[in-house]
C-alpha cells in the first residue's frame, strides 16, 4: 500500500509558537507507528500534517515515495478516525459511510457492496439506517472506523480514537484496531497519550516532547533502553524510579550521601534508573554483591491482587518496587530494595542515557 | 431512599414555591393588565367591528354576523391583495436569505478584519423601515435617482411609478435589504456551530469546498434556515409597512397592495370600517397560524446532536 516519510517537518504557527521542531520519522509499508507523548508535544500537530489539514513550515512528507506537501487533504487518499469520530449528524449510518466513495465517483453497486462487507466486518449491519445520535459512544467508534476502511485509503490515521470510551470497551477496541490494522495491511499512524495504549499497538513507538523526538523503536526495546529520563519515566507504569547522583567516579554518590559501589560502564551519569518491576526487597543486613542496594523506608503498601506496589522513600526520593502476590513489607518498615546492576540504567546531565 | 429522592426531586426544579396565596398573582397582574389592555380589548373590539356595517355617513351601524368576510373574501380587490403579499413575502425571504447566506460565508472566510465585515454588514438593521424605504425610493426614483439613471443608461427602461413589476422589484429590494443583517448575524452564528472537525472529515473523504458546503454545512444549517424563513416570512407580512407606504403607497393601481396595507387603506383612508376589521380579523388568524408553526417545528426544532 504506502510507507510514510517524515523529513525534517517543522510547524511555526503565525504566533511564532513552533509546535513541531523537526521530525524524521519513515513508517515501513503495512506498520503501524503510534506517536506518543503528554498534550502539547505536537504529535495531534504532526498527524494533522500528514493528513493535510496543517501546513507543512518546513521539511517534507512523503507518502509512498511522493511529496505530498502541496496536496491537500482532499487529494491525499488518507483516513482518518478522529477523537469525537466527527460522524456526519444528519446522514444515517449507511450514508456516512458512503460519502467518501460518493466523492470518489464510485459505482453505486460498488459502494453498496462495499459498505455492506465493512459493515459486517464491524458488526454494524443492524445499525445502517440509524442516525449518529442514535448510537452509543462504542457505536460511533466503529462507524467512525467504518468510513475510514471502506475507503481502502493508502494510509490511516487515528486522532486518540479511544479516549472517549471508558476502560473496559477501550480494552476491546484497543485489540479490534490491532487486528483490524494487520488483517487490512494499512499504513497506519495513531497519536495517543496513553502509553498502555502506545506500547500494546505499535510496531514502530515514537515518543514525543517539546515538538522534537525522543526515542523511536519497536516498544519493547524503547522499554528496555529508554534514550532519556523523559522516556524513562513516560513509558511505564508506575514509571522507572531516578535517582539523582551527586559524586563521581570511581564510586556514584546519591543525593543524601550513600555510596554505591556501581559506575556505568563508560562516561558520566547523574541520574539512576530501575524500574519497579526489576527491583526486590530484602530485610538481610548484607548487600548482595554486584547489585545495588538502598536502604529504604516503606510508606504504603498497594495490594492490587496479582501483584503489589511498595513505595519507599529511599536516599530521600521516593521510588516503587513491585513484588508478585502480596507483599511481606508493611508501613514503616526498613528494608533494603535490591536491583541487580544489568538493570540499572544510568543517564547524563543532558537527559540521554549512557551505558 | 424515597425521603432523599424527594428532596433531591425539589432541589433540581426550578418551581419557586411562594408562601404568600396572593403575591404571585399581584406580580404577574401588570403584566396581564397589558396584555388585556393592548391586545385583548383590541383584538375583541376588531373582532365585534367586523361583524358591524356603518351607513356611509357613520351614524349607526348593523349587526351583519359574517357578511363583512363574505364580502372581502369575494373581493377580486382582495385575491389580488393575498396573492400580492405571497410574491412579495416568498420573494423578500428568499432573497433576503440567499444574500445574507452568501455574505455570512463570504465572511467566514475573511481571514483579516472578520468583525469589521460583520459589524459593517450589521447595521442596516439599525435603521428605520420608513427610512430604509426612503433611501430606496430616493435611488431609484425614476428622475432623481441616481441609480435610476444608472438603470436608464444601461438600456432598461426603469419605470417605479407606472410599472408594477418595477415597482415591486423595487420594493422585495427594500424590504429585504433592511433584513438581510438580521439574517446574516443568525447565519454567521449557524456556521460558526457546524464543527470544524465535520468539515475536515468531510474534505478526507474527498469532498471539494462546494460539495462540503452542499452536503455537511448547508444541511447543518437546517434549523437556522428554517427559522429564519419562518421569521423572515413574518416580518414581510407585517412588519413591512412603512416601507410599503414610503416607496409605493401600494401602486402603481394596487400591484403593490399587501394585506396589512390593504387593512389600513380600507380603514383609515376608504373608512370601510367592516370590510377592514374582516380583514385583521384574518391576519390575525394568519399570525396565528404561524405562531403556532412556529413553536411546533422551530422551538422543539430540527435538531441534530
Amino acid at each position: 500500500m504506502a510507507t510514510v516519510d517524515l523529513k525534517d517537518v517543522k510547524k511555526v504557527y503565525p504566533s511564532g509558537v513552533e509546535a513541531v521542531k523537526g521530525v524524521s520519522i519513515a513508517i515501513p509499508d503495512k506498520e503501524l507507528c503510534v506517536l506518543v507523548g503528554p498534550s502539547g508535544c505536537g504529535k495531534s500537530t504532526l498527524l494533522r500534517m500528514i493528513a493535510g489539514l496543517e501546513t507543512i513550515s518546513a521539511g517534507t512528507i512523503a507518502i509512498d515515495g511522493k511529496v505530498v506537501n502541496a496536496i491537500g487533504p482532499t487529494e491525499r487518499d488518507i483516513a482518518m478516525v478522529f477523537q469525537n469520530y466527527a460522524l456526519y449528524p444528519h446522514m444515517k449510518v449507511y450514508d456516512n459511510m458512503a460519502y467518501g466513495l460518493r466523492n470518489r465517483g464510485t459505482p453505486k453497486d460498488e459502494i453498496d457492496s462495499r459498505v455492506r462487507s465493512t459493515a459486517k466486518v464491524l458488526e454494524l449491519s443492524a445499525l445502517l439506517d440509524r442516525r449518529p445520535r442514535e448510537l452509543s459512544g462504542g457505536q460511533r467508534q466503529r462507524v467512525a472506523m467504518g468510513r475510514a476502511i471502506v475507503r481502502n485509503p493508502k494510509v490511516f490515521l487515528f486522532d486518540e480514537p479511544l479516549s472517549n470510551l471508558d476502560a473496559k470497551l477501550r480494552g476491546q477496541m484497543r485489540i479490534e484496531i490491532k487486528n483490524l490494522q494487520r488483517s487490512l495491511g494499512v499504513t497506519s499512524v495513531y497519536v495517543t497519550h496513553d502509553q498502555l495504549e502506545a506500547m500494546t499497538l505499535a510496531d514502530i513507538l515514537v515518543v514525543m516532547n517539546a515538538g522534537l523526538v525522543e526515542q523511536t523503536g519497536a516498544p519493547l526495546d524503547v522499554y528496555e533502553k529508554p534514550a532519556s529520563t523523559f522516556v524513562a519515566s513516560f513509558i511505564g507504569a508506575p514509571p522507572m524510579n531516578l535517582l539523582a547522583l551527586t559524586g563521581a567516579s570511581p564510586s556514584s554518590v546519591l543525593a543524601d550521601g550513600t555510596v554505591i559501589g556501581l559506575v556505568p560502564r563508560q562516561g558520566k551519569a547523574v541520574t539512576l534508573g530501575f524500574r519497579p518491576e526489576d527491583a526486590d526487597i530484602t530485610f538481610a543486613a548484607e548487600a548482595p554483591a554486584g547489585a545495588l542496594a538502598l536502604p529504604a523506608t516503606v510508606e504504603a503498601v498497594e495490594p492490587v491482587g496479582a501483584e503489589s506496589f511498595i513505595h519507599c522513600v529511599a536516599a530521600g526520593s521516593r521510588i516503587v518496587v513491585r513484588v508478585s502476590g502480596r507483599a511481606s513489607a508493611k508501613p514503616g518498615d526498613r528494608l533494603r530494595v535490591v536491583a541487580r546492576s544489568e538493570k540499572l540504567h544510568w543517564f547524563d546531565q543532558t537527559g540521554k542515557r549512557v551505558d | 431512599m424515597g425521603d432523599a429522592w424527594i428532596a433531591r426531586e425539589i432541589s433540581l426544579s426550578p418551581r419557586v414555591v411562594f408562601p404568600n396565596k396572593i403575591l404571585p398573582y399581584l406580580l404577574v397582574a401588570p403584566q396581564l393588565a397589558i396584555t388585556l389592555v393592548f391586545f385583548y380589548w383590541p383584538a375583541g373590539q376588531a373582532l365585534y367591528q367586523s361583524m358591524l356595517r356603518q351607513d356611509p355617513f357613520g351614524l349607526k351601524s348593523r349587526f351583519v354576523w359574517f357578511a363583512n368576510f363574505r364580502k372581502v373574501l369575494a373581493d377580486p380587490a382582495y385575491l389580488n391583495s393575498i396573492k400580492v403579499t405571497v410574491m412579495f413575502s416568498l420573494a423578500t425571504a428568499i432573497v433576503a436569505m440567499v444574500v445574507a447566506l452568501l455574505l455570512a460565508v463570504m465572511a467566514e472566510k475573511a481571514v483579516r478584519g472578520k468583525g469589521l465585515y460583520r459589524t459593517l454588514l450589521i447595521w442596516p438593521y439599525a435603521v428605520a423601515p420608513a427610512i430604509a424605504g426612503m433611501l430606496w425610493l430616493f435611488l431609484f426614483n425614476p428622475s432623481i435617482g441616481s441609480l435610476a439613471y444608472l438603470l436608464r443608461s444601461l438600456g432598461i427602461a426603469w419605470d417605479p411609478l407606472l410599472n408594477g413589476t418595477h415597482a415591486m422589484i423595487l420594493l422585495v429590494s427594500a424590504a429585504a435589504w433592511k433584513q438581510i443583517s438580521y439574517n446574516f448575524l443568525f447565519f454567521v452564528a449557524g456556521l460558526q456551530a457546524v464543527p470544524k472537525t465535520l468539515i475536515e472529515a468531510a474534505a478526507m473523504d474527498g469532498a471539494g469546498e462546494t460539495k462540503r458546503f452542499w452536503t455537511i454545512i448547508f444541511p447543518l444549517l437546517a434549523p437556522t434556515t428554517f427559522f429564519l424563513l419562518v421569521v423572515n416570512t413574518v416580518y414581510a407580512l407585517f412588519d413591512t409597512f412603512g416601507i410599503v407606504h414610503a416607496v409605493t403607497g401600494g401602486g402603481p393601481g394596487k400591484t403593490t397592495e399587501t394585506l396589512v396595507y390593504k387593512v389600513y387603506n380600507d380603514g383609515f383612508v376608504n373608512l370601510i370600517l367592516g370590510d377592514s376589521a374582516a380583514q385583521s380579523v384574518i391576519l390575525m388568524a394568519i399570525v396565528i397560524a404561524l405562531t403556532a408553526i412556529q413553536f411546533r417545528y422551530v422551538e422543539r426544532k430540527v435538531h441534530y446532536g
